[in-house]
């Protein structure tokens, strides 16, 4: 049954090579693309050609085949920038998002920082959005503050426009879409609020980007964090959008090749934005594929591919109600959250529901999914998690509630 | 179930939906707390000696059925050990679950059921839990021994 009229996940299916049948097995129903996605052939075959036709590194030769790499390579960037429609200048290309947010950490907060300044970060945030934070806390003698969150799972508002009031604040890490809830943030309200009292305000669009329309201007934040692996393309490269004056601002993360305009015995001038971030040999084929995970998915369409997941989350959330005992956790409205579904079913392990629902080829994310002090917050260790995404429908969610079932008789005993 | 078998015995099964030596113990000479980093699994170990011998284990805790039946199958195995015997016992588990030996049933009795778990690299965490704590909290009592000498 086709979930919104804008996606036909069955014939999209055609373009993953993984959801080809092979032989009598089961098909695959792959439910954990919050965790990374599936590839189509347009980013596999983009990553094959750059190495088959025009392998050479960039930003170097000066013959032709160096020219083409580099023209590929850097039209990848211009198809990412295009997808958040955010300034080439802006648009850093890192290893993943954690990279991303720790480039922010270091490069801006090392040396902003000051005793006592209050990084603000929420109770929901993946460990990404707290470590990097944590650890330049601990450099600086800044302190890191967790916003808290209601029994809804959505972000208390309240508690920070008070606290930004009240408190010095100076960053504000924000998860756009919560990977453990699903929560939608309202990013640019936050962000307005902390601009209001001075403070910068990073958004990690992990689980957002590849999910619904994001215009960097739009989230009005400073800076966007995002990942190549989640949104179609391939690990190894991640996204640091910011603004383009506070990164010209900003000292280098990483020192190294290609991101110097001249070096000296006495010292050295960094190259112009964005490279000023890229140090090294960049990973040319991710950025080609990355690119061309964009292209894809602006093909398809970032409102269609919302419009499909929030009925594929209506849908779930109505089926898994048929499941005795499971508690659904993050907002009840599919309206105000993404993709993933995180649960739990009494006397039944996490752990033991994703090994047991794997039988039937139905891949789901059992853990603490990177937030341990959501997970606290939630009191309990961890839970079963299932996201879905362009290629998935009501069938597979069928599925999923059938070996749930299955489970339950399983080991309920 | 086909393909889980080996993983969900019903001796396992037996063990997680009803554990053995659950609970906590009034007077320990050991306590030690666990954690499994994957799954933030917890488990709280107690251990009773009358000189070196361990005369009551008790656990409590939250975990998978494999972790749950894997504490109460240990304890049923080790207590009556001497705390040497006990080391050595860990050890044997240990190289079972990392397919270096065949497990022995005369040594590990009802654990001998969790042999099945060495083919899921995962779950083989899950099924040292429990053992690693006791693990821990033997040397550390050792440790803490010889330094009070």
């Amino acid at each position: 049954m086709p979930l919104a009229a804008d996606i036909d996940a069955r014939a999209l299916r055609a373009d993953f090579p993984i959801f080809a049948p092979v032989g009598d097995r089961e098909p695959l129903v792959y439910l954990d693309s919050a965790a990374t996605s599936q590839k189509p052939t347009a980013v596999l075959d983009a990553m094959d050609r750059y190495y088959v036709e025009t392998n050479a590194n960039v930003h170097r030769g000066v013959y032709a085949l160096a020219e083409e790499a580099t023209a590929r390579f850097e039209a990848g960037r211009d198809a990412v920038a295009r997808l958040v429609e955010a300034p080439r200048e802006g648009t850093i290309f890192t290893k993943n998002a954690t990279e991303a947010i720790n480039l922010v950490a270091w490069a801006w907060g090392v040396r902003n920082l000051r005793p006592r300044d209050v990084v603000l970060v929420t109770e929901m945030e993946h460990h990404s959005g707290i470590v990097p934070w944590q650890i330049v806390a601990e450099i600086t003698g800044a302190r890191v503050v967790f916003a808290p969150i209601t029994g809804d799972g959505e972000l208390d508002l309240d508690w920070i426009a008070r606290t930004l009031r009240e408190a010095p604040v100076r960053m504000v890490n924000v998860v756009h879409v919560s990977n453990a809830l699903g929560t939608i943030n309202p990013v640019a309200e936050i962000a307005r609020m902390a601009h209001e009292h001075g403070a910068l305000v990073l958004a990690d669009g992990s689980q957002s980007v590849p999910h619904m329309p994001v215009r960097f201007a739009d989230l009005e934040a400073d800076f966007l964090a995002f990942t190549g692996h989640k949104m179609l393309g391939p690990t190894g490269i991640g996204v640091l959008v910011g603004r383009p004056a506070i990164l010209a601002d900003m000292e280098p993360f990483l020192g190294g090749g290609e991101m110097i305009s001249d070096v000296r015995t006495d010292g050295c001038d960094w190259a112009d934005l964005p490279w000023k971030f890229e140090a090294g040999t960049p990973p040319i084929a991710e950025a080609i594929g990355i690119g061309a995970a964009a292209d894809y998915l602006r093909h398809i369409g970032l409102e269609a591919v919302r419009a499909h997941e929030r009925a594929l989350v209506a849908y779930a959330l109505d089926a898994l109600e048929d499941v005795d005992g499971l508690r659904v956790y993050g907002p009840p409205d599919p309206d105000r959250r993404g993709a993933p579904i995180s649960f739990s079913m009494p006397d039944l392990h996490p752990h033991d529901i994703a090994q047991l629902v794997d039988r039937q080829r139905v891949c789901i994310r059992a853990g603490h999914h990177c937030a341990k002090p959501l997970m606290r917050t939630l009191g309990v260790n961890a839970t079963a998690r299932a996201s879905g995404y362009i290629y998935n429908d009501s069938a597979d969610v069928d599925a999923l509630v059938r070996a749930l079932h299955a489970a339950r008789a399983y080991l309920g005993g | 179930m086909a393909g889980l078998d080996d993983l969900y015995q019903e001796l396992i099964l037996d063990h997680y939906r009803r554990p053995r030596h659950r609970g906590t113990l009034a007077h320990p000479a050991i306590i030690v707390d666990q954690h499994n980093p994957l799954c933030g699994d917890e488990l709280h170990v107690t251990v009773c000696l009358d000189g070196d011998r361990i005369t009551e284990i008790a656990h409590t805790g939250e975990g998978c059925s494999i972790s749950q039946a894997s504490a109460s199958m240990m304890s049923d195995a080790i207590v009556g050990h001497t705390t040497g015997e006990a080391l050595e016992l860990i050890e044997h588990f240990r190289q079972v679950m990392h397919r270096e030996v065949q497990a022995d049933e005369d040594q590990l009795g009802d654990a001998v059921a969790l042999e099945g778990v060495n083919k899921y690299p995962v779950r083989i965490k899950c099924a040292l839990l429990s053992w690693m704590a006791l693990k821990d909290g033997l040397l550390t009592r050792m440790v803490d021994q010889q330094e009070s000498r």
